[in-house]
């Protein structure tokens, strides 16, 4: 079942590739992927940790514990629901193009395909190539369709994720090394049963914590490795930039939250320099997102721009609940990486909307768009909304949380100053937020706006799938938590 | 029953919301239907609760971790609630009748309803929210209905800034607020009202820590009663409908802060220093903007720092421990309040939407039902005998008088203030001659808008008296009200207060508007006093204009040049440039394909696979 949600993408790309079948594929394609998505979602059994639907073949290597392995539990079951809502999102922004048509839509999906292989592996080495499957795809695209400066873009980009990765790498091969010979293991479950049992002493553990922490820092877009995403999601077509922002950047999180926390857990406690911990390095480097990121997003004056910055600020919540290493922290930092992916996608189709019907993002050369495309303004308007932390969506259950976990018992006193900083950051992106909305959808209408004509048929449903998602999230939290609980807590353990 | 009753208070405006916004935004006439119901469901409702008068506690979870987290959607209904109930569901009750006629020909009359009933679904939520972090939730709500309502003629600039600056204000609050609640939660371990109170000794046991959790919270009043120094955007935030004005601006969402205040009170209580700082701060709020108001021109201004100015006097009675008496205040002032403005909304409709008194004039004539009910509310704020504001603003006067002598004489010269100001208003603007045209041709509205102008009336008359607010109070609560011995001094001072303010203002303008000068040439505007210091309100918007411009914008722009050319443009290009020389690998890279990448990626499988076999 799971190889199946694996493949439907990756045939509809091929075949794309091939010559076969059209733009409609791919929405088939998107529709059915997420109606698989569902159907797991519906018959999971939420009580249980661990991971179910579990598919695997022998070993691949003589040798090595290498398999193609498969399996769900509810943190990858929630990352799923996001590529499979925000793919569907995708497809329906797919922009009209006179050649390569068919390129363009299979590499998108690949792109979906890519980040599907990477939540769904249970097995080290198929996570991690599952995410360089994505990336590929995503150069491409920005290079050959992108606005703008696309070719510095796709190259920024492509040598910034690829030392990432590669750092990445080192931290991965680092974190195997570390274990006796005996238990070494691509399989993700075995390694979450060693990460319990404390195979790794306190002081071996800080190696790999810093390679594995900078490169999913650098996907992630960490303070200060931050600066390829702005730019790169400015120049990436619209369904390009919801997939990876939205999607492909939070397979660094999950990484952190499936390999970090449960492996090297002492690490964070550990004095890196003079008396400062990883913990404290960590959240310094995240108040970076926060505070600095943030102001540089008040700086900014140009829409993509802007939202390339935000979604950046973003990160540092995330990484301040997976740093509080409790579960009032995790669980607010996982819902963060789901609801985020969401809103940043719906920001993205609309800006990308705008940029079809103007041409320039230029805050100056906009205004009272709410006017002639009322259904993007009430989009944009929720997804910022969202975005800045309203309650009602699903983004500020998950900030809720995460500020609560800075203050939960055992929190240092450096960890709650950093929420409360944090916590101001809160008003930053209102202010950056509010000014943008402003700027492009209220006040006096331009000349220009006055002619644009509203999204129209079923690219709304699809754009108004994020929010509404999202506000199921915000009033339910609960019913998202039950899915994320059990397999939090395992990973706390 | 009697535990559904607050659920359908709370829900039926939002399912009214939610109707308008999926399906009924293109039908005005249903729009307004579901948003009347609505309300009408939810007065209804009220008046049964406080008719019922038992309290009532019903929770359901809403975030649920286990012993790591919880937090709850719980309706809790005390006296004190059923006080706010039914003020907010009253007072929103005439106000959704009243915007029937306001705004028949607004083209956005269905999003106006919409985002009244979404209004009325989060103010509810706070009255009814039985811990903290609900309150927050609700109190981010009422933010963003404000924004919307504020904004509803968004295609106007000064309407669209006028949103923002009131959301990013509040927004400061809301920082404070939830900075207290997570100060609170970590000590004490729960947000619940009922709970907190229980455990209050896991708070006293640190002075100093009770303190700055108390004033975190106090924060969040000072943003959304608009108290000093975030109160600026209240005047601002005259730029929405009138209706929306006299609801949200006046009678209930700011005043949303002191039933707060009120509800933590016993978080409050223990800490002098905190105390302290809330009677300073509503001290000078209420005396600030009361000489600010003396100098506007904008019918609706000088409302609205008339507003800012009672708020001021609420939060100070909750500084010298007289919750109850600036809870009733808060009740009194919302009849007074929501008629005067609704009156401001009749003249500015008759009017042709002119907001300038000195444009005004004779109104007293052609607008008779209007100039009747608006003098009774200006007679009610001002403070005269008998009427609703007399008690309630003694109360506060009386409870100062025994507790601080500053704050006593800050409420007693507001007192004066208050009558100076609003006699201004209405003698420039109802009195002598019509001054142009559009005051020429006033007329009393349609009934939809004056009947609630004179329920209002009624209200603003008999709300102060013992009888009648004992029976919405309930005896314990009203106990509260007139805690502090009687003391006959006071009211003769608040007295001499209100007759020495409006005497003043009658001598000085009544003639003024006779100036022959001043009829001639309306668009001079010929006011005998002249104080540009108040005029300017102090000068505070263009000092933070400039400290956000020297700050804010400075250091995020300074920040936005590092970020592109430093951090980006030198270090990591720098970086990228050394490693580029120096090794082979990276040539790879260089050359412009993605071939050099699998090559990488390849190669580092290899090793991991090596290393793994070894």
């Amino acid at each position: 079942m799971l190889t199946t949600l694996l493949l439907i993408p990756i045939v509809t790309a091929a075949a794309l590739f091939l010559g076969f079948g059209n733009r409609t594929w791919a929405k088939g394609s998107a529709l059915l992927q997420l109606a698989l998505t569902l159907a797991l979602w519906f018959r999971y059994d939420q009580a249980k940790a661990g991971y179910q639907f579990i598919f695997e073949t022998n070993p691949l290597f003589p040798g090595v514990d290498l398999r193609y392995s498969v399996g769900v539990d509810g943190l990858s079951l929630v990352m799923l629901l996001l590529t499979a809502l925000v793919t569907v999102a995708a497809v329906w922004f797919l922009p009209q193009l006179e050649k390569r048509a068919n390129l363009f839509d299979g590499s998108v999906l690949l792109i979906s395909a890519g980040a599907t292989g990477a939540f769904l592996a249970k097995d080290l080495f198929f996570f991690y190539a599952f995410h360089e499957l994505a990336l590929v795809p995503t150069f491409l695209l920005i290079g050959l369709f992108g606005s703008g400066e696309r070719q510095a873009a796709a190259w920024k980009i492509t040598i910034y994720l690829g030392v990432g990765s590669i750092v990445l790498l080192a931290g991965l091969v680092d974190l195997l090394m570390a274990l006796p010979v005996s238990s070494r293991t691509f399989d993700l479950q075995a390694l979450q049963q060693l990460g319990a049992a404390h195979m790794i002493p306190a002081a071996a553990q800080i190696r790999p914590w810093f390679l594995l922490t900078i490169g999913f820092g650098i996907l992630i877009s960490l303070f200060p490795f931050h600066s390829w995403a702005a730019p790169a999601y400015a120049s990436a077509p619209t369904p390009v930039a919801m997939l990876h922002s939205g999607v492909l950047k939070k397979f660094g999180l999950y990484g952190m939250v499936r390999l970090v926390l449960p492996f090297l857990p002492d690490a964070f406690h550990q004095p890196v320099w003079g008396n400062y911990t990883a913990q404290d390095l960590l959240l310094l480097a995240l108040l970076g997102n926060i505070l600095y990121v943030g102001l540089v997003t008040i700086s900014q004056r140009k829409l993509d721009f802007m939202i390339g910055y935000s979604s950046v600020m973003h990160m540092g919540y995330i990484f301040l609940g997976l740093a509080s290493l409790n579960l009032a922290g995790l669980s607010g930092a996982c819902l963060l990486m789901f609801a985020h992916g969401l809103s940043v996608a719906a920001l993205f189709a609309v800006s990308g909307s705008l940029r079809d019907r103007e041409g320039s993002l230029n805050f100056d050369k906009l205004g009272g768009a709410s006017k002639s495309v009322p259904f993007l303004g009430i989009c944009f308007a929720m997804a910022a909304f969202a975005s800045i932390g309203l309650p009602g969506f699903a983004n500020f259950a998950s900030e809720t949380m995460v500020f609560f976990g800075g203050f939960s018992p055992g929190a240092t006193s450096f960890q709650k100053t950093a929420t409360i900083l944090a916590l101001w950051g809160v008003v930053i992106s209102a202010v950056y937020m509010l000014r943008a909305y402003k700027a492009v959808f209220l006040g006096q209408p331009t000349a220009s706006s006055t002619k644009w004509t509203d999204l129209a048929g079923s690219a709304r449903f699809a754009l108004a799938l994020l929010p509404l998602t999202l506000l199921l999230g915000g009033v339910f939290p609960r019913y998202f938590l039950s899915y994320l609980k059990p397999t939090l807590e395992a990973a706390l353990r | 029953m009697e535990s559904t009753l607050p659920w359908l208070i709370l829900l039926s405006p939002l399912a009214s919301a939610l109707l308008i916004l999926l399906f009924a935004h293109r039908s005005k006439a249903l729009s307004v239907l579901l948003s009347l119901s609505a309300v009408f469901l939810a007065l209804g409702a009220s008046l049964l609760l406080v008719k019922n008068a038992t309290d009532t506690l019903t929770s359901i979870p809403w975030i649920d971790l286990g012993p790591a987290l919880k937090l709850g959607i719980g309706l809790k209904v005390d006296a004190l609630t059923r006080v706010m109930l039914l003020v907010v569901t009253g007072v929103g009750t005439l106000v959704h009748v009243y915007s029937t006629i306001y705004m028949a020909d607004d083209e956005g009359k269905s999003r106006f309803f919409g985002a009244l009933s979404l209004f009325m679904f989060s103010m509810l939520g706070i009255v009814l929210a039985d811990n903290l972090a609900m309150m927050f939730i609700f109190w981010e709500l009422v933010g963003v209905s404000s924004f919307l309502l504020i904004g509803h003629w968004f295609t106007k600039e000064s309407a669209a800034k006028a949103a923002n600056k009131a959301f990013l204000t509040n927004r400061i609050g809301d920082f404070g607020f939830m900075s207290g609640i997570l100060l609170v939660w970590s000590t004490v371990g729960t947000v619940e009202f009922a709970g907190i109170q229980e455990n209050l000794t896991k708070l006293t046991a640190n002075p100093t820590f009770l303190t700055l959790a108390g004033l975190c919270l106090f924060c969040g009043a000072v943003g959304k009663s608009a108290q000093m120094p975030l109160h600026v955007w209240l005047p601002d935030a005259m730029e929405g409908p009138t209706p929306v004005s006299a609801l949200i601006h006046a009678a209930t969402m700011v005043a949303a802060g002191v039933y707060m205040l009120a509800r933590i009170f016993f978080i409050l209580e223990p800490s002098a220093t905190a105390l302290g700082v809330i009677a300073a701060v509503g001290a000078i709020t209420a005396l600030m903007a009361a000489l600010m108001a003396t100098q506007q021109n904008d019918i609706k201004r000088i409302l609205a720092y008339s507003t800012l100015s009672q708020l001021g006097l609420m939060v100070a009675g909750i500084g010298v421990g007289a919750w109850g008496a600036s809870m009733f205040h808060l009740f009194t002032h919302a009849f007074f309040k929501a008629l005067l403005f609704l009156g401001s909304g009749a003249v500015i409709h008759a009017l042709h939407h002119e907001q300038d008194i000195w444009k005004m004039g004779g109104l007293r004539k052609t607008m008779p039902k209007t100039f009747l009910t608006f003098a009774i509310g200006t007679l009610a704020l001002t403070g005269m005998p008998f009427l609703a504001g007399f008690f309630s603003k003694e109360a506060i006067l009386l409870a100062a008088w025994h507790k601080s002598l500053p704050v006593f004489a800050a409420g007693l010269l507001t007192s004066l203030l208050t009558a100076f100001y609003m006699t201004r208003l209405v003698v420039v603007a109802f009195f002598g001659h019509a001054r142009t045209d559009a005051a020429n041709h006033g007329h009393d509205c349609p009934a939809g808008m004056t009947v609630p102008l004179l329920i209002l009336a009624v209200l603003s008359v008999i709300a102060g008296y013992a009888g009648f607010a004992e029976a919405i109070f309930g005896k314990e609560l009203f106990h509260h009200v007139h805690a502090a011995a009687p003391v006959a001094l006071v009211p003769i001072l608040a007295l001499s207060a209100f007759v020495l303010g409006t005497l003043g203002a009658w001598i000085l303008y009544h003639p003024a508007i006779k100036d022959p000068a001043v009829f001639k040439d309306a668009y001079r505007i010929k006011d005998p006093v002249r104080i540009p210091l108040f005029a300017n309100k102090f000068y505070i918007d263009e000092i933070y204009h400039a400290l956000i411009a020297g700050t804010q914008e400075m250091l995020a722009g300074f920040l936005g040049w590092f970020d592109h050319f430093i951090l980006d443009g030198v270090i990591v290009r720098g970086i990228c440039a050394i490693t580029w020389g120096a090794g082979y690998t990276l040539r790879l890279l260089q050359f412009g394909n993605l071939q050099g990448y699998a090559f990488f990626f390849g190669a580092g499988v290899v090793v991991l696979l090596y290393i793994l076999t070894k």
